[in-house]
């Protein structure tokens, strides 16, 4: 796991970012994680969710300000630490040893959830097995009868923030869309997500429905065929 | 009472019962109180209910002590890890029983026992496995779910440094559980890597009042 927070070096590739017309074809992982970072707003307060939310560190700009929060007690968190600066008394979520920013502040458990459920986080990453139309989100628990269930701080991310952006990629690896009318995955949290971002397009759960923002490779209808859901296009 | 300062590790987990509650800190090793566990493990008590974020990891600490057969149930929120076989192979065998708490809602469970509230209404959960059997009632326009303190008889936490009289500081992440379960519990033991002078620890700074604390260890009295 990476948590880094560097500044995107000059040579870094720009992600091929296009319009439904011109995309060349569906973006991989990094690219999608770019487009979060881009659409994170200057000084936000953000929890990046563990595993694929956590690469959108890497692509924040040194000056965008941004406070990262991991809930295991921590604000204005670092990089992951490396050789000397490994300190067992500092982790981020995922257990990985992590740096201190200047600014940094720590906290007990009670506060660090406070701090999200009471909606002071801007913003937070989280990844998904399952989103459905009306924002519910799976994500903690694929419901098998021999998986034992692990929650930790899936729940309280899914309701706390102010927007909570799903990164995930459309389809499984069989093909199944993951945007869907309803889950069928036991549900983390019921209307919560606001913003998905995918690898074939990004979209707002709005009251009127499923908004695409933009596509990589493909159209709205193409992907309407692709999904069992009516999408609007933007403006309408 | 004033915080009794203990020899060793036994002395500071002596006398507690078969059937208790043990409140557990840390997250993964930081703030776990390795020493106080091991210590319990010679204790020799049983039929535990142990409460902490993880279950166990690899083969010590609390992962010794359920393998140990001494657990009878755990309440966390993330019992599964890669290194969690010992929890994973009693909870399969049916040895073990298992309430999965939110991350929020275990801390807050403890925040309300040590602050006397009487239960709680939490967004958190609603609407999900984890609310089933729970009442719950719409807040502003939201479903909550009615939730219960977690009390602790005994609870054993990490901290970097006390002061004589039981004042607590913390270092970095490894705070994480240990000041919400330092008021939790009947009985509060502390492993710290120093014991300073009472007045040494700046008051402004103390971040677990000696009214919490019972007993403190410094670490490596084992």
């Amino acid at each position: 796991m990476n948590t880094d927070r560097r500044p995107a070096p000059q040579e870094t590739p720009v992600p091929d970012v296009r319009g439904p017309q011109d995309a060349a074809g569906p973006l991989d992982q990094d690219a999608v994680a770019a487009l979060v970072a881009r659409d994170i707003p200057h000084g936000a307060f953000v929890n990046l969710g563990i595993g694929r939310p956590t690469s959108v560190a890497d692509h924040l700009a040194a000056d965008s300000g941004v406070v990262l929060h991991t809930e295991n007690g921590m604000l204005n968190m670092g990089p992951a630490a490396r050789g000397d600066a490994v300190d067992p008394d500092l982790t981020n979520a995922g257990k990985v040893p992590v740096t201190e920013l200047p600014g940094a502040a720590y906290f007990h458990h009670a506060d660090s959830f406070a701090m999200m459920r009471g909606g002071h986080l801007d913003i937070c990453v989280l990844g998904a097995f399952q989103v459905s139309a009306a924002g519910d989100l799976a994500n903690w628990h694929t419901g098998a009868p021999d998986a034992i269930p692990a929650v930790g701080g899936a729940m309280d991310l899914a309701i706390g923030a102010k927007q909570v952006f799903v990164m995930m990629t459309l389809f499984t690896r069989s093909g199944a869309p993951k945007l869907v009318p309803r889950c069928t995955y036991p549900l983390t949290g019921q209307g919560c997500a606001d913003r998905v971002y995918t690898d074939h397009a990004v979209f707002d759960i709005t009251p009127e429905g499923v908004v695409v923002r933009e596509t990589f490779g493909t159209g709205v209808d193409e992907l309407a065929g692709r999904l069992d859901l009516p999408l609007l296009s933007p403006g309408g | 009472m004033t915080t009794q300062l203990c020899a060793d590790a036994d002395e500071a987990v002596a006398g507690v019962e078969d059937g208790s509650t043990v409140l557990v800190g840390g997250f993964g090793m930081a703030g776990m109180p390795v020493a106080l566990i091991d210590a319990l493990i010679r204790q020799g008590a049983k039929d535990l209910t142990v409460v902490s974020n993880n279950a166990g990891n690899g083969d010590t600490g609390l992962a010794a002590l359920l393998a140990e057969g001494r657990v009878r149930k755990v309440i966390c929120s993330f019992p599964r890890q890669t290194d969690s076989h010992v929890f994973d192979g009693l909870y399969r065998a049916g040895r073990i029983e298992l309430e999965v708490v939110p991350q929020g809602s275990l801390a807050e469970r403890m925040r309300a026992a040590g602050a006397g509230i009487g239960a709680f209404y939490c967004p958190t959960g609603a609407g999900t496995l984890l609310a089933e059997g729970k009442e719950t009632r719409v807040i502003d326009g939201r479903p909550h779910v009615l939730e219960y303190p977690i009390r602790g008889d005994v609870a054993l936490i990490g901290a970097h440094r006390a002061d004589r009289m039981g004042n607590l500081v913390y270092r970095k992440t490894a705070r994480n559980f240990g000041p919400v379960m330092a008021t939790a519990a009947t009985t509060v033991v502390a492993q710290v890597r120093e014991i300073v002078e009472t007045g040494a620890l700046d008051p402004e700074t103390v971040v677990t009042p000696s009214i919490y604390v019972d007993r403190v260890v410094q670490e490596g009295t084992a």
